[in-house]
């Protein structure tokens, strides 16, 4: 029966990616304590940045399909919030999130509510020279602190705990991914993913299924900004001192790169791009000058073998229950074998 | 019989075109009314017009007697209107389960909170789409495709997942562009069925159908549109003696 095979499917399935993740999640978690190596955590704390950022870009881009080349302003304006209001309101970091993620929404709604009904070629454009305008004002407002930027930017405190260390924004990091991961899991098997999808892959049509298309435009505009201005106001503190020179249009780059590399759309794919195009510049060091040059040729390469990511989408997500069963919280059972269950099961007992 | 969507003098036109001239049409309430015509009729044109796609540049458009002339596309599916394409347009990457569930959009109610928490009534809420999802894929013969990518189904399959993607929002009208277009003869005996089996559960079915032999089998209606006019309507063995209609498809007889 269909039931039936779909319930081995799944289950399978289930197990299988079931193992890897936690393998993946235990390994990563396990980092700080493999090595002491100050630059490779380092490196691994970049990873994780820009897997947050990329998480907060595939929203955007890999979900609305909404090329978004300026996404670096909103991960600035989460920085220099709270490198504003730490160092001279004496906010602690974690109250300065909050009018950072405000400063953003903010932002995002006015770039976004005239210009998101753009196709998606002039709105990369508009969203570059967003990028460049953030950057600029930065550059140039005393408040900023010019082109050294901000620094002495306090450390982070949870209730008593004083983050100060590389081992400590690893797992802050850690942390963040991961809730960044199943923030867009749940997104994605919601009502809003799937509009979002629809936009992506056909603007007309997502209009006949009653989808707002504009309203949900704006949405995956503005969860990308909250998520952008959430990491930057925990890399401010990580890092101590901030500058302009962080936030420009490379780093936007960088991040579509990430989402591009690893799988537009793909949770698992995106947070894999990131690690790639953060850690591979780093292994070509001994490459020396010639490392960048190593680095682009490799992507090309990337990219023609893999057109649509290391790795793309799956044709089918279910609501967050598989993440739920891999937790072993809950074991609801998945809508979806409800669903089979009650259609193709027959009161009739199978041959 | 009252008129569930009617049109009162409509007329489009692109630049000096008219695609569309005094057009008033009735569509009767559980009908299921075919439009014919031959090409560059108007007959999408006016399926767009009706559905919020154009707008026409004058004349008024009534759902349940209420005026909804220039209602945004999404906001007309939200009346219950839902179409179909003439040049099929499913989401190709998405699953075939997906994209009827994008069928019920305006059904998925939970709030961006409970979606983050995946509250219950998310989760209910869910579960009941996605049971109604199988349910209109069955109803057009498709549950066991529900994990293939929309873009890997053939062309008659596709046909179908386009109707349960209608199905699952209950509308109260369904236009169907060509529905019966380009498939092969067993896949029209299906969508036949399925159609008619639309209109057997009391909605409304608009078509617009070049197979003559189908619409003559299963409209209730038939309207004829030619140069943007109608040129004849009535019920289909009235029409098809039309000589108006034998015209427009013929050509006029030479003396």
């Amino acid at each position: 029966m269909l039931a039936r095979r779909v319930r081995a499917k799944v289950d399978g399935f289930k197990a299988m990616r079931g193992g890897i993740v936690v393998a993946v999640v235990v390994v990563a978690a396990l980092i700080p304590q493999m090595t002491q190596n100050q630059y490779y955590l380092g490196v691994a704390f970049q990873a994780e940045m820009l897997m947050c950022l990329a998480l907060g870009l595939n929203i955007v881009v890999g979900y609305a399909g909404m090329l978004d080349l300026g996404f670096a302003a909103f991960f600035a304006i989460g920085a220099y919030t709270t490198g504003i209001l730490s160092t001279k309101e004496h906010w602690s970091i974690i109250a300065s999130i909050v009018p950072g993620v405000v400063i953003a929404v903010v932002c995002a709604l006015i770039i976004g509510f005239p210009t998101l009904r753009l196709r998606s070629d002039y709105l990369a454009v508009v969203t570059l020279g967003f990028g460049e305008i953030i950057q600029t004002i930065a550059i140039n407002l005393n408040q900023t602190g010019g082109p050294t930027g901000i620094y002495a930017i306090p450390a982070l405190t949870i209730g008593s705990v004083v983050v100060n260390s590389n081992t400590g924004y690893y797992y802050v990091f850690f942390v963040l991914v991961i809730a960044f991961a199943l923030f867009s899991t749940r997104l994605r098997g919601s009502r809003l993913g799937r509009a979002w999808l629809c936009i992506r892959e056909d603007e007309d049509a997502a209009k006949a299924m009653g989808i707002n298309t504009n309203h949900y435009k704006l949405y995956a505009y503005v969860f990308g900004a909250v998520l952008g201005s959430i990491t930057g106001s925990l890399y401010a503190p990580a890092l101590t001192a901030i500058s302009p020179a962080s936030f420009g249009f490379s780093e936007s780059l960088l991040i579509v790169m990430a989402v591009a590399i690893g799988g537009l759309g793909s949770i698992w794919g995106v947070m894999f791009g990131a690690a790639v195009v953060e850690v591979f510049p780093e292994v070509f060091r001994s490459f020396a000058q010639a490392r960048l040059l190593v680095f682009g040729v490799l992507l090309v390469f990337l990219m023609i073998v893999r057109p649509r990511g290391l790795f793309p989408e799956r044709a089918f997500q279910g609501a967050g229950t598989r993440i739920r069963a891999l937790l072993g919280r809950t074991k609801i059972a998945s809508p979806l074998l409800v669903a089979a269950d009650a259609i193709v099961a027959p009161p009739t007992e199978d041959p | 019989m009252t008129a569930v969507l009617e049109t009162e003098h409509l007329s489009l036109q692109f630049g000096g075109v008219n695609a569309l001239s005094d057009l008033s049409i009735q569509i009767e309430e559980k009908s299921l009314h075919a439009i014919i015509g031959p090409n560059g009729a108007g007959k999408t044109s006016l399926f767009n017009c009706l559905t919020g796609y154009y707008r026409p540049t004058s004349g008024t458009v009534r759902f349940q007697g209420s005026e909804m002339t220039g209602l945004d596309a999404a906001k007309v599916a939200g009346l219950g209107i839902r179409r179909t394409f003439q040049n099929i347009r499913v989401f190709p990457k998405m699953s075939v389960l997906e994209n009827v569930l994008a069928g019920g959009h305006l059904r998925a109610t939970a709030n961006l909170l409970s979606i983050i928490v995946a509250s219950p009534g998310f989760r209910r809420n869910e579960r009941q789409l996605h049971g109604e999802a199988m349910t209109s894929l069955e109803f057009v013969g498709l549950a066991d495709q529900w994990n293939k990518l929309a873009g890997d189904l053939p062309y008659g399959m596709r046909k179908r997942m386009e109707l349960a993607r209608v199905l699952i929002a209950n509308p109260v009208v369904v236009l169907l562009d060509e529905p019966a277009a380009g498939v092969s003869s067993v896949e029209r005996e299906e969508l036949s069925r399925v159609i008619q089996r639309i209109h057997d559960q009391g909605t409304c079915v608009v078509m617009i159908e070049h197979d003559v032999e189908l619409v003559m089998e299963i409209a209730t209606d038939v309207t004829v549109l030619d140069n943007g006019r109608i040129i004849a309507s009535g019920q289909p063995h009235d029409v098809r003696k039309n000589p108006d209609v034998i015209r427009a498809y013929m050509g006029r007889e030479r003396k």
